[in-house]
């Protein structure tokens, strides 16, 4: 088994013992090109969605009159209109649109699956682990969650609160982290009876360094994995929460909301309003694929 | 239980119909298809189809197919005779009494007698049946209809009575000279008492219902399709010429458009800005035509609003930059009018004051909105911030869009845009969360009076508290004037120069329809159409 | 295990009750009720209207009937919304509809998501392994609204198939295109957690003992390494099957299906009280059962579980 397993539970400093392990788990993700290219790709578009702006002829709001009432024709993509990627249904351009649609759907994207991350993984391993009566509650509020009508929710959240992005994170958050703790509470269930396991407990290893040092790192090929189906899931689903009234508000925008608009006018001509915002999602969903398909790798355990 | 029997034979007699049916329309002459079905599309499943409980426009359709009422409705919204054959008023029209015909017979072979018609109107506003349209009832003016609704008084006490089997009684509270238009309504249709207590509320099941119009309810499926086939028991059936009529539920304009490309419909709705790009492909199938129905923003002039909207000028200023052109030509492009006045023009009876605004250039109109803000004393150096309020909708969003961008590009003006869904947006309308908010209203008659007596003081729906006592008091008068239209006018004078609404356009109908369906009621404003006027000719 | 799953099964009375309980006050305190309008009702309309469906009482009150109702009488009670139907009408006309979509769905997002996982994990790096891959992302890119009127365009307006949309009591012709818009995302994300857990029970220790010992690859797969690989694809599967049978509302939307996803949507848009809680309630069953079946087979993959 790995060195972690033997590294005395008197330690306070996890972040000194794992070191060795990160610094492995580093260089093997480096030593991945598709993961390390998808990396560079996904800067790429981050530096786009932040610098972006400074290139475009017209900002994400104004609508040019001229094109409008024409889209299909005078709506095109052309670099003589200024419009890179043409307009929206209004004569909005949609290079400005999508770039600023890239800052809120990637920040929605990771910081939804973050927080599923975190709560999912801490909460299901924490009920896996502790297994019994504990878990059976734990899990049966799980299902409570899970069958809760969500919208509700999200208008309760909107009255209460107002309308803000913090708002949003925490909407798309909250729907995110049920099946992650499910999948992860399994996975968990499976670990506790390993040997090593046991022998950690044996040797009077305390509980919670076992799940965080233990458990959990032997999950993370999984929650990554996982993670990476979520980002895509969260892009879209905050498309639906800005359609109840929470979120992205006209004349910001989103990829989700783009999307569905270019998707509803694809057979009148306007191919490029589905193209390209539907572009930077694929091409952001291959990165978030390959690099989470590397750091699962490199963070396997078994795999030294 | 006679029901399957007469289903079976109505389909019987669409089968000998249909075999017979290559023959001509027997007014135009025109060569008729051999197959009369008619699919159309509606938006969402219907509320109900128990006359007295429907409320919604599709719902509405289906009950003048299936029911008929006193009257009915021509192609240009003229009355005609429908279970009636006509009526007299008393001198100062507070009494109505309606003569019947004998000919009109249940689907079940029953006649339909008077009895019939009162004792729908009693059950529609019994407290009882709780109908959320009865209020309605009390825009009739019914006697004691507000005590009967209130859970005062017995709804036996409603001022309708019937005389005999043929003779109907109505009693009005006032005077009201467009009374029989009302019984064109759907509400006011008659339902089948004998059925209603044998089966409750599922009653209008298809295995079920019982029903006096040109059509049977045949099938229902929710949220998928209902079919009406034709009801051999009505009195006109011979004219009838469409034999089946489906109305799919289609939530999706542009999932219904394609299916229509495809065949599968023979009318929908065009999606918004659609219309000229498949006018130009489909000359023969796009159509357009005016509607009584208005779509204007209203602003918030309680103390919750930005207080420079209690500024008349500033208001004013709003009013002149919104670009009703593009809007209209650019952005719904339907063939909608732009609106300059509350009330539609296609409404009859109505002349439009004559207003400036109307007349001038959209840069002339800027100029002066521009002068209008500086004496107000807004502008670059003192901007104001807006929230302008809608519901989830595609139109209601580019709409939205367009008009900030005008009032900022213009006057400066920040617009925040704050979509809801229906029923947030409802209640932060009615709590005046907003200081400009979206509305659309159909007049329920053709009347400018359907129109105006929004902006009364007491509306419900007036939740901008806007209050002008000359209008309230020209409101009153014209209820019981014969020729209110100068009042009317005078109103819309008022409205121009207080502005507590934006008008922006009047609607038009905006449909794809087959080019073989014919005689589709372009000219009735209220869009009160009867499949039995319809008929599909050859190609 | 017999007394495990009956002491899960008296769990659930609790569970549901806390669910109804919650649910119950959630959909009272969002704004607007079902019979705010965009005209209001006159306060008289109103109030009968309150008084038929017992609104005006108080809240736990409502909730009190409302257990005893569906509890004793199976009564979900009428629909505030569509005045000539019940709840268990609407619930037994969408649920059928949307099982069967939901279920063949699900059937084919199993098969092929664990086919191309598997074709993915055992031939990692290699053209198999890269076209399975861009297969279920390519499936997963594309949401099923995007994928809805794609599928409409070819099939129904340019090749004149298949029927656009519609339900007609579940012909073949009307699945087809559902069950592909509901399946292709859910098929990607059963590939991409196949392939990443089979390859890391691949890479396992007592795997590559066996390997040592050289017992053919096929054995391997079949006898060793697919039962704990599925592990993880089950813990997703459970609560996945309850969201694919409980209705998906852009199908229902853009196919119009007529199914219990779109019902639910607008149920709680239009705040219809009654239909909300009926098919909440469904969701709660069958979450409540489908994870105590992906438990269940926890133990019979790996009877070390100990539940």
């Amino acid at each position: 088994m790995s060195d972690t397993s033997i590294s005395p539970a008197t330690s306070p400093e996890p972040v000194v013992k794992g070191r060795s392990l990160w610094q492995d788990a580093r260089r093997r993700f480096f030593q991945n090109t598709a993961a390390v290219i998808s990396l560079l790709i996904m800067g790429l578009i981050v530096v786009i969605a932040i610098i972006g702006p400074h290139f475009a002829a017209w900002d994400n709001e104004t609508i040019d009159w001229n094109v409008l009432g024409d889209i299909a024709t005078m709506g095109a993509p052309s670099i003589e209109t200024g419009h890179y990627f043409g307009t929206d249904e209004l004569g909005r351009d949609l290079y400005s649109r999508v770039i600023q649609g890239t800052q809120v759907s990637l920040m929605v994207g990771l910081i939804g699956s973050g927080i599923a991350v975190v709560l999912g993984t801490l909460y299901g391993a924490t009920s896996g682990y502790i297994g019994g009566r504990t878990d059976n509650i734990m899990m049966r509020l799980v299902d409570i969650l899970m069958a809760v009508p969500y919208m509700f929710v999200l208008i309760l959240l909107l009255v209460v609160f107002g309308r803000s992005m913090w708002l949003l994170f925490a909407g798309v958050g909250m729907i995110s982290w049920l099946e992650m703790a499910r999948i992860v509470r399994g996975q968990t269930l499976a670990l506790k009876s390993k040997e090593y396991i046991e022998a950690a407990l044996a040797t009077g290893v305390r509980h919670h360094v076992i799940v965080l040092r233990h458990i959990i790192p032997n999950l993370l090929g999984v929650i990554v994995i996982y993670a990476t189906l979520l980002v895509p899931q969260m892009i879209l689903t905050e498309s639906f929460i800005s359609f109840l009234g929470l979120g992205v508000q006209e004349p910001n925008t989103s990829w989700g909301a783009l999307i569905s608009e270019g998707a509803s006018t694809l057979q009148y001509g306007t191919y490029w309003q589905l193209l390209f915002p539907l572009s930077f999602f694929v091409v952001t969903l291959f990165c978030f694929f390959f690099i989470g398909d590397g750091l699962r790798d490199a963070l396997d355990p078994k795999d030294r | 239980m006679k029901t399957p029997a007469i289903l079976s034979m109505t389909t019987a007699l669409t089968l000998c119909a249909t075999v017979a049916m290559s023959a001509n329309h027997p007014v135009t002459n025109e060569l008729l298809s051999d197959e009369q079905v008619f699919t159309y599309r509606i938006g969402d499943e219907f509320a109900s189809i128990d006359p007295q409980m429907s409320e919604d426009v599709d719902g509405g359709a289906i009950v003048r197919d299936i029911f008929e009422g006193l009257m009915n409705q021509d192609a240009e919204g003229n009355l005609v005779p429908g279970v009636a054959t006509h009526f007299d008023a008393n001198e100062d029209k507070t009494v109505y009494t309606f003569y019947l015909r004998d000919d009109a017979k249940w689907s079940d072979g029953t006649p339909v007698t008077a009895g019939d018609f009162e004792y729908s109107w009693k059950r529609f506003v019994d407290p009882a049946t709780a109908s959320p349209y009865s209020w309605f009832a009390e825009e009739m003016g019914l006697v004691n209809v507000s005590a009967i609704i209130a859970g005062d008084m017995e709804a036996s006490e409603l001022g309708v009575t019937a005389l005999d089997d043929h003779t109907l009684e109505v009693r009005l509270e006032t005077s009201m000279g467009h009374f029989p238009l009302m019984t064109t309504s759907e509400p006011t249709f008659p339902s089948p008492r004998w059925v209603v207590e044998e089966f409750g509320s599922s009653w209008t099941k298809p295995e079920n219902i019982v029903s006096n119009g040109a059509y049977v309810l045949s099938e229902h499926v929710p949220q998928e399709k209902t079919v009406r086939v034709r009801n051999a028991m009505y009195w006109n059936n011979d004219a009838t010429i469409i034999d089946r009529v489906e109305a799919l539920v289609i939530s999706d304009e542009n999932a219904a458009l394609t299916r229509y490309l495809a065949g599968e419909l023979d009318r929908t709705e065009v999606p918004t800005g659609q219309f000229n790009s498949l006018s130009k492909q489909h000359p023969e199938e796009a159509i357009s035509f005016p509607r009584s129905c208005a779509y204007y923003y209203f602003i918030n002039m309680t103390d919750s609003a930005h207080p420079a909207l209690l500024d008349q000028r500033v208001r004013e200023a709003l009013y002149l930059t919104i670009n009703r052109e593009v809007i209209t030509n650019a952005i719904l492009q339907g063939g909608e009018f732009e609106a300059y006045t509350f009330t539609p023009e296609a409404i009859s009876n109505f002349v439009p004051p004559e207003n400036p605004a109307a007349e001038m250039t959209q840069a002339e109109r800027i100029e002066r909105a521009r002068a209008l803000m500086a004496e107000a004393g807004y502008g670059p150096d003192n901007p104001i911030e807006l929230d302008l309020l809608y519901n989830t909708s595609e139109t209601h969003r580019k709409i939205a869009i367009a008009v900030s961008q005008m009032w900022k590009q213009a006057l400066g003006v920040e617009i925040v845009l704050q979509n809801m869904e229906w029923k947030t947006f409802l209640e932060a309308r009615s709590n005046q969360e907003f200081d400009i908010g979206r509305a659309g209203w159909c007049g329920p008659y053709n009347m400018a009076s359907s129109f105006l007596d929004l902006m009364s003081s007491t509306h419900v729906y007036n939740d901008a508290g806007y209050a002008n006592d000359e209008v309230d008091a020209l409101l009153d008068a014209a209820k019981t004037t014969d020729d209110p239209s100068e009042s009317f006018t005078r109103i819309e004078q008022v409205l121009a120069q207080d502005v507590p609404i934006l008008p922006i356009y009047h609607y038009a109908g905006v449909y794809m329809m087959d080019e073989s369906l014919q005689n589709w009621p372009v000219g009735n404003v209220e869009q009160k159409w009867y499949s039995r006027e319809l008929y599909f000719t050859a190609e | 295990m017999l007394t495990y799953i009956l002491k899960r099964l008296f769990y659930a009375i609790p569970t549901l009750l806390i669910l109804i309980v919650f649910s119950f006050v959630l959909m009272h305190s969002a704004p607007g009720g079902p019979f705010s309008s965009d005209r209001p009702l006159p306060p008289e309309v109103l109030a009968n209207l309150e008084a038929k469906y017992h609104l005006t009482d108080p809240l736990w009150k409502q909730i009190g009937r409302y257990v005893y109702d569906v509890v004793f009488h199976f009564d979900f009670g009428p629909s505030f919304q569509y005045k000539d139907r019940t709840v268990n009408e609407i619930i037994a006309q969408g649920f059928p509809v949307t099982l069967t979509y939901g279920a063949i769905s699900f059937a084919v997002a199993v098969i092929a998501g664990c086919a191309l996982g598997m074709t993915a994990a055992l031939n990692k790096n290699s053209v198999w392994d890269y076209l399975a891959v861009g297969i279920s992302i390519g499936a997963q890119v594309l949401p099923n609204f995007v994928m809805a009127p794609i599928l409409v365009l070819i099939f129904t307006l340019w090749l004149g198939w298949l029927p656009g949309g519609g339900w007609n009591g579940g012909q073949w012709q009307y699945l087809i295109m559902p069950v592909i818009a509901l399946s292709t995302s859910f098929m990607a994300s059963i590939a991409r957690i196949m392939r990443s857990s089979l390859l890391e029970v691949m890479h396992s220790n007592f795997i590559r003992t066996a390997r040592a010992k050289g017992i053919p690859a096929r054995t391997i797969l079949f006898r060793h390494a697919l039962k704990p690989a599925m592990l993880p694809v089950i813990s997703y599967l459970g609560p996945t099957f309850v969201v694919m049978i409980t209705g998906s509302v852009v199908i229902d939307l853009y196919f119009t299906t007529g199914g219990i996803g779109q019902a639910f949507v607008n149920s709680a848009l239009n705040r219809d009280y009654a239909v909300m809680m009926g098919i909440t309630i469904l969701i709660g069953t069958l979450t409540i059962f489908f994870n105590l079946l992906v438990d269940i087979l926890y133990a019979w993959i790996d009877p070390k579980i100990k539940l």
